[in-house]
C-alpha cells in the first residue's frame, strides 16, 4: 500500500497507536482520548478485526462509531458491555488499554492521581481510576501527546497508580505474570519495555525527529534499539478510514498548532 | 401497619445522623440522586463519611462543609475532567481522602453485601493504592498451595446508599432503564437503609419479562421511595425506552457551576441562585421539568 506524501503529525500518530492492539487477538481495546480512540477504530478495520470496542459508552459494537456524531441514529450493537462486564474483562486479562499518563518513570508506572503531597496535593488530577486494576491484570500501552521531562520524570512518579518493572514494588508471593507494559507512542517517537532489566527503548523515531531530542525531553536515560527505525508513515488507505472515523477532524486539535507530520 | 414506602426527600434527610456513611449510585454526571443530595445541603448534617463514584453530588456535599471523608474512585463531570469544588476540597485538605481503584471500590461494595470482612484481589499491589491512597489496606496469603500473596479490599459497609431510579412503586420495587446501571446494585446490597428517587412513582409495578430484566435489586433491599421527576438534574438520566423520563447531563448548567466555583465564594453563589428555596424553586431557576426532560442525551 502506497504511504501518503501529505500527512499531519495527529495521523501518524493515530496509526503509530493502532499498531500497538496488532496481534491482540479477541480483547477489549480501550483506546482513551481522540487519537487513542481513533486509533482502535482504525486498529480494527485494518488489521485486527478481532478486536473488541464499545461504542464509548455502554455497548459494543463491530463498527467503529464516527466520532462528533449528533444522534445514534444508524448504530448497531453487537453486545452489550456495561462497566461490570469492563471490570470482568480486565480481571481476565482480556483487555488491552492504551492510556494518557500525566507522569511515567524510568520503571513504567505511572500517575493520574495528584501531583505532590497526596494528603494534601499541590494538584489534584483524576484520581487512580481504573490504573492499579488495569495495570496489574491485563496489557496496557501509553499515548504521550507532549513528550517531556514533565511526563517522563527523573525519580519515581508522584502516586504510583499503575504497576511498572521496579523490583522493590513487588513483594514475595505477588504474581506479576499477569502485567505487560506494551508500548509508548509520543509526539516524538514510539518506545517498548525491550531494554535491559525492561528498561525503556526507543524502537522508532517520528520523521525528522533524532534519538538525542527524545533523551533531552526525557528525564531519565533511554536505551537506543539496534534497529531503530523511522516511524512508518501513514497509507492513503488509512488516512481514508482516519478520515471516515473522524469527519469533522477533531484530530487536528489535538497536538497544539496541527503540525505536520514530517518535520522540517 | 400499611406496606407503604412512600416518602418526600425532606423525610428521607430527616431520617440521616451526622457521621453517617452515605453510599451514592450514579456514575460521574451520570444519574445521581441530585435531589435527595440538594436536600442534604439544605440540612444540619455534618461530618458525613462519602462512598462514590463521583460528580457535582461529591462536589456539592465536600463545598457545603457536609463531608468529613471521602471514599472514591474518581471524581469527575466527564466532560470536564475534574470536577472543581471536589478539587478545592482535596488541595486546601478540607477532607479526609480515600482513593481506591474503580474496580476496588466495587470489590469493597460486594464484600459488604455479601456480609464479610473483606474480599482478596491483585488490584493495588505494587502500586500506591496501599499506604498513600489508603493507608490501612492489608494482604492476606492464600491458605491453599499457590501461596500467593493478595490485596484483602475491606468491606465497604455503608449506613444509607441514594440512588436515581427510571421508575418506581410503592412497596419498593424499581427499575432502572439506563444504558449501565454502574454499581448501584451493590450500593443497595452494601447499606443498611437505601433510599431511591424516581422519575416515575406507581402504586405497583406490573412488567413484562422483557421490563423485569430491568429490575436492579430486590425490594427488601429499598427502604423508601420518593417520587422526584428530574431529580438527577444537572446529571443525566438517560432512558433506553424513550419512554419520556430520560435526559442528557445539563452541560450548560454544569458549565456555569464550574465557572462559579472558580470564585473564593462560589458556592454561596451557586447556593443563592440555586438552593434558596425547596426542589420546585430549583427547578424553576433552571427552566423546569421540561427544559430538563428536553436536555439531549449525550452521544460519544
Amino acid at each position: 500500500m502506497a504511504t501518503a506524501s501529505d500527512f499531519t503529525l495527529a495521523e501518524l500518530l493515530i496509526c503509530a497507536c493502532a499498531e500497538v492492539w496488532r496481534g491482540d487477538g479477541e480483547v477489549l481495546a480501550t483506546g482513551i482520548g481522540v487519537i487513542p480512540r481513533l486509533a482502535q477504530g482504525l486498529a480494527k478495520l485494518t488489521h485486527s478485526p478481532q478486536l473488541m470496542i464499545t461504542d464509548g459508552e455502554a455497548y459494543l459494537t463491530e463498527n467503529p462509531v464516527a466520532l462528533g456524531a449528533k444522534n445514534h441514529e444508524g448504530r448497531v450493537y453487537a453486545g452489550w458491555m456495561p462497566y461490570a462486564r469492563v471490570f470482568d474483562n480486565v480481571w481476565s486479562g482480556r483487555r488491552h488499554a492504551l492510556v494518557g499518563p500525566v507522569q511515567i518513570d524510568r520503571w513504567g508506572q505511572a500517575n493520574i492521581s495528584c501531583v505532590g503531597d497526596f494528603a494534601r496535593p499541590k494538584r489534584q488530577l483524576l484520581g487512580l481510576r481504573g490504573f492499579p486494576g488495569n495495570s496489574i491484570n491485563h496489557t496496557n500501552s501509553f499515548f504521550v501527546p507532549h513528550h517531556s521531562p514533565r511526563v517522563f520524570v527523573s525519580g519515581e512518579v508522584d502516586v504510583v497508580c499503575s504497576v511498572g518493572y521496579r523490583r522493590e514494588r513487588w513483594g514475595s508471593g505477588i504474581r506479576q505474570d499477569f502485567m505487560r507494559l506494551h508500548r509508548i507512542v509520543t509526539d516524538l517517537c514510539v518506545m517498548d519495555f525491550g531494554g535491559p532489566d525492561h528498561a525503556i527503548r526507543v524502537i522508532s523515531l517520528h520523521p525528522g525527529v533524532s534519538f538525542d531530542a527524545v533523551q533531552a525531553a526525557t528525564g531519565f536515560a533511554l536505551v537506543k534499539a539496534a534497529d531503530l527505525v523511522e516511524t512508518a508513515h501513514p497509507t492513503e488507505e488509512q488516512l481514508a478510514i482516519i478520515r471516515q472515523l473522524d469527519p469533522q477532524n477533531l484530530r487536528s486539535q489535538q497536538i497544539k498548532g496541527n503540525p505536520p507530520g514530517r518535520r522540517a | 401497619m400499611s406496606f407503604d414506602k412512600r416518602m418526600t426527600a425532606s423525610e428521607v434527610v430527616a431520617t440521616l445522623r451526622d457521621g453517617m456513611t452515605l453510599g451514592i449510585g450514579g456514575w460521574g454526571p451520570r444519574r445521581k440522586p441530585m435531589a435527595i443530595v440538594r436536600e442534604i445541603l439544605r440540612s444540619d448534617l455534618r461530618d458525613l463519611t462519602v462512598v462514590a463514584y463521583g460528580g457535582p453530588d461529591v462536589g456539592l456535599l465536600c463545598a457545603a462543609g457536609k463531608v468529613r471523608k471521602l471514599i472514591y474512585a474518581f471524581v469527575s463531570l466527564d466532560f470536564i475532567p475534574l470536577e472543581p469544588f471536589f478539587r478545592k476540597a482535596r488541595e486546601s485538605g478540607a477532607v479526609e481522602a480515600i482513593e481506591l481503584d474503580e474496580g476496588l471500590l466495587h470489590w469493597g461494595l460486594r464484600a459488604a453485601a455479601m456480609r464479610l470482612p473483606f474480599l482478596p484481589t491483585r488490584v493495588g499491589l505494587a502500586t500506591d493504592q496501599i499506604g498513600k491512597a489508603y493507608p490501612g489496606l492489608r494482604t492476606v496469603t492464600s491458605p491453599y498451595e499457590d501461596g500467593e500473596v493478595l490485596l484483602a479490599m475491606p468491606a465497604l459497609k455503608l449506613d444509607v446508599a441514594l440512588l436515581h431510579v427510571h421508575c418506581a412503586d410503592a412497596i419498593g420495587n424499581v427499575r432502572v432503564y439506563a444504558p449501565d446501571p454502574f454499581f448501584d446494585e451493590l450500593f443497595a446490597r452494601a447499606a443498611e437503609r437505601c433510599y431511591v428517587s424516581c422519575e416515575q412513582l406507581v402504586e405497583r409495578i406490573a412488567g413484562d419479562e422483557i421490563d423485569a430484566r430491568f429490575h436492579l435489586v430486590e425490594r427488601n433491599r429499598i427502604t423508601g421511595v420518593v417520587h422526584a421527576p428530574g431529580g438527577a438534574h444537572p446529571t443525566s438520566n438517560v432512558d433506553v425506552r424513550s419512554a419520556g423520563c430520560g435526559y442528557g447531563w445539563d452541560g450548560a448548567h454544569l458549565a456555569r457551576y464550574c465557572t462559579l466555583a472558580e470564585a473564593d465564594d462560589g458556592f454561596a453563589q451557586y447556593a443563592r441562585t440555586f438552593l434558596h428555596g425547596d426542589e420546585a424553586a430549583y427547578q424553576a431557576a433552571v427552566g423546569g421539568l421540561d427544559a430538563i426532560r428536553a436536555l439531549p442525551r449525550q452521544v460519544f
